[in-house]
């Protein structure tokens, strides 16, 4: 198929159309209104639901319902609109209900800005609602990659029965790239929704289905927390992406993900005319964090020091150096609300480090 | 021997955890009886809410959804958007539904959801422990107005059933009470109706329940009923509000 | 080869589809491109600009602080941008509606006035293709006629018969800084 010239939100909504998506509820709210619009244009020409829900809150709850259904269902927004759906992700993940969410990440707190921004990974990788739970985060750098993710998001919200969240940023959501869309690949094998309400009687070949998060017995609700632990485990273990680039036998090695590791890959093109080597690791999974890809870039023999870039006050910065426990010196660079660092600031910091 | 009562099939043998003299029993089975003299069972899918009827789950012997409080309209929307074959309720009480619900109910009639709402209004909340609700009616004493209910600081009680026919998208809303057998009658024949409507496609139907709380409200059952009787009805008048 | 581009103006000066053709006729002739849009709260008027990057290589930062060329179609942009220029870069000036010179030594500096050669032309509504002209004339990053395709798949085959005064306009804009 030939390239085509498209924006990341509209091609974030084509990709969940081809990836069998049919039923999106979602808010207004900028930088991310391509998503709605494209949903609004192009669900009713594949037999699909686009909705425009009187706030996030009833979106996100309007996901659970359908969800719970058994359709392939998703929203998106950003930042605010995603504290706001952060109650109805928690009533997910205790429902083991299977949808996406975009994030297309803006400047706060508040109403903060709606320039780019990654101030919203703590509370994508570190819960967000209440209770003891996590999402499934992939972190697009590229609109093709976007496109990539998608389907995987599905596929995997189905195989874990647990949200999926793609965590982008408006640069992404409202830069245009060459794209393409592959033909489906084989999709994994996905389990029967037999849990989703669709009807039932006495008659039904399965028992009745309950959707539900709440267990009022101590017992019951240790069982659901120890099903939900073992499964985030079992992703830890088999979902962890990463990508590695230019990391063996670097100087110095940079952590970044989303926009802000490829602004990282044109600083370290300006070190390698300066004759320095530096590599950089990118999580593509930002839960489940890839520990020991970042840990062995950054333990090398070679490594004096890495540095963690983004565009908030250090957020990943406390998943890398857990990573690394101590073992190497991590250094910042990033600053809160929307302000993305350029490659010369981080070439900069590599030559002061160098300096030093 | 001759049968003369039979418990409907549409609800489970779970024993209901309502207090004593609580009218939740009565509307949970004139509900389960609407669905079941309906034929509609197989295809009926509930949405509980939070507050006293937060476990109706474990009683209507149907497919359920548990909702976070106040958004089971939006559950049910995505239900039915999915499944427009599916007959979709919500049960929700005055706190989810008039309270923390309402833009959500507002909405999911404003735009004609082919769903039924049964609202239990009993003028407080149950399950926290006897709060202040917005159907509260005004000098009604409460845990959170032990003086009674201010109207200069908290306002007037809010009519659910009126509010909601001024709607267009709304198609059937009656206010009824189960308070007495005749009310009772009355109050099956309107929820049956609302679920007619919601099969015929018409829009969005709610039934606004008067009910009574004997634990909160301090009084026994039969206090209750008559105080529900005397008091509720006034403010909030029995009848159709809306039909199309 | 690596453009990183910053075109600016204000908003209906077709700042930003005179990025996005740029970089769809650069990915037609298989090069690898992204088109960063400024984004505000306002809906008309205000400024807009638009970084775009065309390169042999796969794009690494799609944002532009350090650019390789700075088209300005008003003063404001002018003023916001032009130390954003790298030494050696290339600053293109709309003079119809500028009237101030660039004081920078260590860039090539273009005077185009768009607005004035679009009037000749009939229509001044394609003063910005003008200046890609002119762009495309001293970046030679492009082709005219692949230029021309993105448009047309921008305009649709109901609008075609606006293709010649545009391939005017893109000559016209390039003629004047020959």
């Amino acid at each position: 198929m030939a390239k085509k010239l498209m924006k990341g939100c509209e091609a974030v909504a084509e990709a969940a159309i081809q990836a069998g998506c049919r039923f999106f509820f979602g808010y207004p709210i900028t930088p991310q209104n391509d998503i709605p619009e494209y949903m609004s244009a192009r669900m009713p020409k594949v037999g699909g639901c686009f909705l425009q829900a009187e706030s996030e809150l009833a979106a996100i709850n309007m996901v659970y319902g359908a969800s719970g259904a058994g359709a392939r269902v998703m929203t998106s927004s950003s930042s605010p609109g995603i504290s706001l759906k952060m109650e109805g992700i928690s009533y997910l993940a205790g429902a083991e209900l299977p949808c996406v969410i975009v994030n297309m990440m803006r400047g706060g707190p508040g109403l903060g800005s709606i320039q780019a921004s990654q101030g919203d990974y703590f509370q994508t990788t570190k819960g967000g609602g209440h209770g003891e739970y996590h999402v499934i985060a992939l972190a697009p750098s590229s609109v093709q990659e976007a496109i990539d993710l998608m389907q995987d998001a599905f596929d995997l919200a189905d195989i874990y029965r647990t949200p999926v969240m793609i965590l982008a940023d408006g640069i992404i959501g409202q830069m245009m790239e060459p794209v393409e869309f592959h033909e489906k690949k084989q999709a994994r094998e996905l389990p029967k929704k037999d849990w989703a309400t669709t009807g039932w009687s006495p008659k039904s070949e399965r028992p009745r289905a309950i959707v539900n998060s709440l267990y009022i017995e101590n017992e019951e609700l240790q069982e659901l927390n120890d099903r939900l632990q073992a499964r985030y485990a079992t992703i830890k273990e088999k979902e962890t992406r990463c990508e590695l680039y230019n990391t063996d036998g670097a100087e110095i090695i940079l952590c970044a993900y989303g926009t802000v590791a490829r602004i990282c890959k044109s600083a370290i093109a300006l070190a390698e005319n300066a004759g320095i080597k530096v590599g950089l690791v990118r999580p593509i999974t930002i839960w489940p964090f890839p520990t020991k890809d970042v840990h062995d870039a950054i333990c090398q023999e070679s490594v004096k020091k890495a540095i963690t870039v983004e565009i908030n006050a250090g957020q990943m910065l406390e998943d890398v150096k857990l990573a690394v426990n101590g073992a190497k010196e991590i250094e910042f660079l990033g600053r809160p609300g929307s302000n993305v660092p350029t490659a010369e600031e981080i070439f900069e910091k590599i030559m002061e480090i160098r300096r030093a | 021997m001759a049968t003369v009562f039979k418990k409907t099939p549409l609800l489970t043998d779970a024993t209901l955890h309502y207090c004593p003299g609580c009218g939740h029993g009565i509307v949970h089975r004139l509900v389960a009886e609407c669905i079941d003299e309906l034929g509609i069972g197989e295809r009926t899918i509930g949405v509980v809410p939070v507050g006293c009827a937060v476990f109706g789950y474990k009683y209507f012997n149907i497919d359920t959804q548990e909702a976070a409080h106040g958004r089971a309209p939006a559950v049910a929307t995505g239900i039915k958007r999915v499944n427009p074959n599916n007959v979709v309720f919500t049960y929700q009480g005055d706190g989810d539904l008039a309270s923390i619900g309402a833009a959500e109910i507002v909405h999911a009639a404003h735009r004609g959801e082919k769903i039924t709402t049964i609202f239990i209004n009993n003028a407080i909340y149950g399950m926290t422990g006897g709060q202040m609700a917005p159907t509260t009616l005004v000098g009604q004493k409460t845990t959170t107005s032990p003086y009674g209910r201010d109207k200069e600081h908290c306002g007037s009680p809010i009519r659910i059933a009126e509010m909601l026919a001024t709607i267009e998208g709304s198609a059937y809303i009656e206010r009824v009470a189960v308070n007495t057998s005749a009310n009772i009658v009355k109050a099956k024949r309107a929820i049956k109706k609302a679920f007619e409507t919601q099969l015929a496609g018409k829009g969005f139907s709610l039934i606004e329940v008067l009910s009574n709380c004997p634990t909160n409200w301090g009084m026994s059952a039969e206090e209750s009923m008559d105080w529900l009787e005397q008091n509720m009805i006034p403010y909030y008048p029995l009848g159709v509000k809306k039909e199309v | 080869m690596l453009e990183q581009n910053i075109f600016a103006g204000f908003g209906g000066q077709g700042v930003l589809l005179m990025g996005k053709l740029l970089a769809e006729a650069g990915m037609f002739e298989g090069k690898e491109v992204s088109w960063l849009p400024s984004y505000g709260p306002e809906m008309r008027g205000g400024t807009a600009n638009c970084a775009v990057v065309i390169s042999d290589k796969p794009v690494a930062s799609p944002v532009v602080t350090m650019a390789t060329s700075v088209v300005a179609m008003n003063r404001p942009s002018l003023e916001k941008f032009e130390n954003s220029l790298l030494p050696g870069g290339k600053l293109f000036i709309n003079s119809s509606i500028i009237d101030v010179k660039c004081d920078r030594k260590d860039v090539d500096v273009y005077y185009v006035p768009c607005n004035a050669i679009a009037d000749e032309l009939g229509n001044p509504k394609v003063g910005n293709m003008v200046m890609l002209g002119a762009y495309i004339e001293k970046t030679k990053c492009v082709d005219f006629e692949t230029v021309l395709k993105a448009l047309l798949e921008t305009l649709g085959e109901k609008k075609a018969h606006l293709i010649p005064l545009n391939r005017k306009a893109l000559e016209a804009g390039a003629a004047s800084v020959r």
